[in-house]
């Protein structure tokens, strides 16, 4: 029982492991250099407001370009990608971007799987360890017999 | 062995762990699904309005909004293929009749359309207040245009203060330009 145990706390903590993985993959990615592809990067991160469900780096409005431009404009200027999208936040609100910052309330999405996999991970284990408990070496007098005699029909030469 | 009265809770509980996730899932989808979707947040409200000095195409000059300081200026974002346009137009023509002599300054920017559109419109559907192309749609971005028409009534200390995206009534028009108005008397 120990070793089924174990074996469901390695799944677990594997469990974990890729989670967190991925969430951490997912925030980092190779920094851009040139003023074109942090452009783009910011873009990418914007909603189209002419659109649905577009960026404004993915949008073929004519908008979408003209915003491009003045991110571009914005970074030759020297202004940070921060300052940039905060340009944006404070013209069109937090809607602009396609994710939500990861500050307050708006972690939720973020943590939400993560505590999921947990919480999960965990009542499964406790579901199965509960049923191994319940089940370990409790079989009846009537079972017992029952695999004996079939047991003693295996060695019987057929 | 009593296995009714053992398999009973963990049945119930795990009825309880499988409903109570789709429960709370229901209950964030329905409140979702019962926004809409195109409706946007104001922003800027309250905000100083973003400077611009446009060029007119209507006529010679350009309109800076620094130098309207001090005066009720209307800000109204606009383009010829835009049906609502089309609609708020004769409430704008109005506003600017009975405001203008005021002082009330209504400006239209032209929003991704072309010079010879815009002036097709004038044409048919009147009006002489200045209008003024926004080369890259710089002034656009910077007032956070979604969709056009979107009106801004800009009080004489430089705040925004109304907004409306879509169509204008002349009744919203005038409310708000009375009460910019009124915000310079008592400062």
């Amino acid at each position: 029982m120990s070793g089924r145990r174990g074996s469901l706390l390695l799944l677990g903590v594997a469990f974990a492991v890729v989670g967190l993985a991925a969430l951490f993959a997912s925030g980092e990615s190779e920094r851009p250099t040139t003023i074109d592809d942090r452009a783009h990067e910011i873009a990418s991160g914007l909603r189209c407001p002419v659109c649905q469900n577009l960026s404004v780096a993915d949008s073929p409005s004519r908008l979408a370009g003209e915003m491009l431009d003045e991110i571009e404009t914005q970074l030759r200027a020297g202004r940070a990608p921060e300052q940039v999208r905060a340009f944006f936040v404070q013209r069109y609100g937090e809607w602009i971007l396609l994710a939500p910052t990861r500050r307050g309330l708006n972690l939720l999405p973020w943590l939400v799987p993560v505590i999921g996999v947990l919480a999960g991970t965990a009542i499964w284990a406790s579901l199965v360890r509960h049923r191994v408990a319940s089940d370990g070496g409790s079989a009846t007098s009537s079972e017992r017999s029952r695999i004996e005699r079939e047991l003693r029909g295996l060695e019987e030469p057929g | 062995m009593v296995p009714d009265g053992r398999n009973n809770r963990p049945r119930w509980r795990s009825v309880a762990v499988v409903l109570a996730p789709l429960l709370l899932f229901a209950l964030l989808l329905a409140s979702g699904l019962g926004e809409d979707p195109r409706e946007l947040p104001s922003e800027l409200e309250g905000d100083p309005a973003p400077a611009f000095s446009l060029p007119r195409f209507d006529a010679e000059g350009t309109v800076d909004l620094e130098d309207l300081r001090g005066q009720v200026v209307v800000v109204n974002f606009w383009a010829s293929w835009c049906v609502p346009c089309r609609e708020e137009h004769a409430a704008l023509a109005a506003a600017w009749g009975r405001y203008r002599e005021r002082g009330v300054v209504l400006v239209g920017v032209l929003f991704e359309d072309t010079v010879e559109g815009a002036l097709a419109f004038r044409n048919e559907l009147g009006g002489d207040w200045p209008l003024v192309t926004d080369p890259g749609a710089r002034a656009a971005i910077a007032f956070g245009v979604y969709g056009i028409p979107e009106t801004f009534v800009i009080a004489p200390d430089g705040t925004i203060s109304a907004k409306q995206v879509g169509a204008i009534d002349y009744a919203w028009l005038t409310e708000e330009i009375e009460s910019a108005l009124r915000s310079v008397e008592q400062a």
